[in-house]
């Protein structure tokens, strides 16, 4: 059995699965319930001045038949008493001492920082996470996400929050902003102990086509919301890996954006972060998900051969590289193989339709299409499109050219080899 | 499964003949079936399986790639789920229960997603279970097929030492010798043997027919150990009382069944077949009497289609495969010299009272009867404080007979049900037993 324990900028838990600060982590009944199924930590839903939320609160983006795949919200932070939330929290660290609890405050001036962070860490509150992120709302109001896109109130928050603070400061990140990188050196330069990103992405999750209003619906009005779930998963990864690649960029991430099982959180693990955070996928499915979250990435690290988180978290950093050091004369073709293939055709129209036209109808009548190979550029559409898993590979060519990127190409000349399917 | 033949099972067994009558899904197949599941909440098929597998959780561990996950899931609850997602009749349980039914969705493939982790953990050898820290604890197990070995598995969990007395060369009890091949074969059935077995801690004692001349007697089971489960399943089949029934070709169905799913059963030149009977047990004989290749075969029975105790949906299959039906038939005699050539039936109304001068005959060079087995309550007749019901032991809730540390579980207990239920009353009794070695009683040590 590999070891999950999870330690992220001194915030340690028994495994790296994490709530989200979201509804899953509104109250302590739930979170101590969550704890029972599994969870290694939760961050409490945002406490500060409670707020009145709307009727109405959630939407979801359905695509071929599978509901929910992405997810918005236009609720805000918690909406019960800040005293209740402090005792709760009180009682869930007293019940579940190993477990972390991380508590997300949104407060406006310095001395509400001051004294919501004190009340915080007096109930017991494992680390803070200071939410720089909400895209929704509370913005309007100055906190959230308009903290997040101004690097300098930052770095001023941060640095307030962490002056107060006995425990670990966590700053959550919003992803609307066009670089990641100037958000999280400011938090470091505001002495943050770690980042968890992403937040929720600005969005209209849909229209209603006969009332002509806004999805989800406040009476006959709406606004844009937070985005997330399954769906968001690439962009959070792409912000994760700059950040984690970045030299200057020194403190441990806590991964957020789509995580919906085990294998989501390996590929968190890979680019850095130290522990990952889940939502979506527990409002549509419960706590019990995160059983098999553990078992799954239990039995994959033990195939591996790896012994603890430190073994995986970063592996996959130094693939992640500029466009310009990519090899140009690495060459795939696609194979289709002949006795998996259901004859369904998608590989051909996705080709030729959008791609390089070099899948045909097979001269031998058979619906099994026919790839072209010298005109073939191994762009990986036609597996993509295939509902056959293995049916279609891309192998390499075997005779290729000496290895040459686009930056050695301009450099020094290095040959390319003669391009494919510009006809 | 493997090719070998475990425990001299020959190699050219007539049940060889049979093909799965559900094969085996591969990845993508279970794949695109796994993700259909709705992952209910407190899911009605759990609910109506006998040993409440977590269905719902080992699907979505298969969706995620967790098969070993999927594997462990099933096996604690059910350290028989290789064999039960075979032969389980999943329509009236799990998969009867699945939501989709209820929007006229097909329901999710339960059993065969079970297969589809299960087979893995058997033929890789993933061992999920240990045993606990020995107690000292000695219990003994009558009979050694899934409610004996559930038990057993269990028992070791909790840590007492388990020895196993079969009255059989082999091990596996109706899994082995009775399940159809279509649904289960002998070599599988004893290979998840040797896969329970595998916890280690479990003596097994083959060929010792407790009470009998092979084996201790029960005085002796009780002195050795401290405390005695009974799984030793029914008795022979069931005769009939009627003139010539002792003709070659009359057979016991399970004795029938047995023969020809451990060895060689020759049917050459046999024509036509018959099964009195309405069970189960008669439909799975059609339907093996068929496989076997008997043009014609017929079920004989005293009621109605509609009447019959046999699943539907396994008949159904029946008559798609060949079988044929007589109706309101009762059997009076057989027909033939030194061997049967025909059944020789009184017709009967709808209330299966004779109706007086109508007969028929079925022909049939093969006769097999499924009318029931002879309950072993017996053996522990005269036994103080074990009370018997129509030759079942009778048992509460965790197995236990009204005789301190004596229980007992599966179809001598039940009166003859399905697997499944075997391996939960086995589970059950080896949690009843446990609890009664670890309480301190007044009296004992």
């Amino acid at each position: 059995m590999a070891d999950l324990r999870s330690n992220t900028g001194g915030i340690r838990s028994p495994n790296p699965f994490w709530l989200a600060s979201a509804p899953p982590t509104n109250s302590g009944d739930q979170i101590m319930r969550a704890f029972d199924a599994g969870w290694g930590g939760a961050v409490w839903k945002t406490l500060g001045s409670p707020i009145q939320n709307v009727s109405s609160r959630f939407g979801a983006l359905n695509f071929r038949g599978t509901r929910a795949v992405g997810f918005n919200n236009i609720e805000l932070i918690t909406d019960r008493p800040l005293e209740v939330n402090f005792r709760e929290i009180a009682e869930v660290k007293r019940r579940y001492p190993d477990n972390a609890v991380i508590v997300s405050l949104m407060v406006e001036t310095e001395e509400e920082w001051r004294d919501i962070i004190k009340r915080s860490v007096d109930a017991g509150a494992d680390g803070l996470e200071l939410n720089f992120g909400c895209p929704h709302g509370m913005c309007e109001r100055g906190m959230g996400s308009a903290v997040g896109q101004e690097p300098k109130v930052n770095e001023r928050i941060t640095s307030w929050a962490v002056g107060y603070s006995t425990v670990p400061v966590l700053v959550k990140l919003t992803p609307n902003v066009s670089d990641i990188l100037p958000h999280g050196r400011a938090a470091q330069r505001g002495g943050a102990h770690g980042v968890s990103l992403i937040n929720t992405i600005k969005s209209i999750i849909g229209v209603d086509i006969d009332r002509f209003v806004l999805e989800p619906r406040v009476g006959e009005l709406s606004t844009n919301g937070g985005y997330c779930g399954a769906a968001v998963k690439p962009i959070a990864l792409h912000m994760l890996a700059q950040l984690a690649r970045d030299r200057e960029f020194q403190l441990p991430i806590s991964g957020i954006g789509g995580v919906s099982n085990w294998r989501d959180a390996v590929e968190f693990l890979l680019l850095g972060s130290s522990s990952v955070q889940v939502c979506t996928e527990v409002m549509l499915r419960g706590y019990r998900v995160v059983e098999d979250m553990i078992e799954g990435l239990n039995t994959y690290m033990d195939d591996k051969g790896i012994a603890n988180l430190d073994g995986l978290i970063g592996k996959a950093i130094p693939s992640y590289s500029e466009w310009g050091n990519l090899d140009l004369n690495y060459d795939t073709v696609a194979k289709i193989n002949p006795s998996s293939c259901i004859g369904c055709q998608l590989c051909m129209v996705a080709c030729m339709d959008g791609a390089h036209q070099c899948i045909h109808p097979n001269p031998d009548g058979t619906r099994v299409p026919f790839v072209d190979e010298s005109e073939c550029v191994g762009c990986n559409l036609c597996q993509i499109v295939c509902p056959v898993p293995g049916c279609i590979t891309l192998e390499e060519v075997n005779e290729r050219l000496p290895p040459a990127s686009w930056n050695q190409h301009v450099d020094s000349g290095a040959t390319l080899r003669a391009k494919k399917g510009v006809h | 499964m493997p090719e070998s033949s475990p425990c001299n099972l020959s190699a050219s067994r007539s049940e060889n003949v049979f093909e799965d009558f559900k094969p085996a899904y591969d990845e993508k197949q279970a794949l695109v079936e796994a993700n259909r599941c709705l992952y209910c909440f407190d899911a009605p098929c759990q609910i109506a399986c006998p040993t409440h597998i977590d269905i719902a959780g080992f699907i979505r561990k298969i969706a995620t790639g967790n098969d070993r996950g999927a594997a462990r899931t099933i096996l604690d609850a059910n350290i028989f789920g290789m064999s039960c997602a075979r032969v389980c009749p999943v329509e009236v349980l799990c998969v009867g229960e699945c939501v989709h039914n209820h929007q006229d969705v097909p329901p999710i493939a339960i059993g065969r997603l079970q297969r589809y982790a299960t087979d893995r953990a058997v033929e890789e050898g993933w061992q999920f279970f240990e045993a606990g820290a020995s107690t000292g604890k000695k219990v003994a197990m009558i009979g050694g097929g899934p409610a004996s070995l559930a038990a057993a598995h269990q028992l070791r969990r909790h840590g007492h030492s388990v020895t196993i007395f079969e009255a059989r060369e082999r091990l596996g009890g109706l899994n082995t010798n009775g399940v159809a091949p279509y649904k289960l074969r002998a070599d599988t059935a004893l290979a998840e043997v040797d896969y329970v077995l595998a916890i280690g801690g479990i003596e097994v004692r083959t060929s010792a027919s407790v009470g009998g001349a092979s084996g201790p007697s029960l005085a002796d089971l009780e002195r050795d150990h401290d405390a005695v489960f009974v799984g030793a399943g029914l008795g022979a089949d069931s005769g009939m009382d009627v003139p010539s029934a002792d003709l070659a070709g009359i057979y016991g169905a399970v004795a029938f069944i047995e023969a020809f799913k451990t060895g060689v059963v020759d049917l050459s030149g046999v024509t036509h077949a018959a099964v009195i009977g309405g069970g189960n047990t008669a439909v799975d004989c059609v339907r093996e009497l068929l496989g076997l290749g008997i043009p014609v075969v017929s079920m004989v029975y005293r009621g109605d289609e509609s009447r019959m105790s046999g699943y539907s949906h396994e008949w159904d299959e029946a008559k798609v495969e060949g079988g044929r039906g007589v109706w309101r038939a009762m059997p009076v005699g057989f027909e033939g010299v030194g061997r049967v050539t025909g059944v020789r039936c009184a017709e009967l109304d709808a209330d299966k009272k004779v109706l007086p001068g109508r007969e028929l005959t079925v022909p049939a060079q093969v006769v097999l009867l499924a009318i029931g087995q002879s309950k072993l309550g017996s053996l522990l007749a005269g036994l103080d404080g074990v009370e018997l019901q129509n030759g079942r032991i009778v048992v509460d809730a965790t197995g236990a007979t009204g005789r301190p540390g004596f229980y007992a579980g599966g179809d001598c207990a039940n009166g003859g049900k399905e697997v499944v239920n075997a391996v939960a009353e086995g589970k059950a009794a080896a949690n009843g037993i446990h609890v009664y070695l670890t309480t301190p009683r007044q009296g004992r040590e």
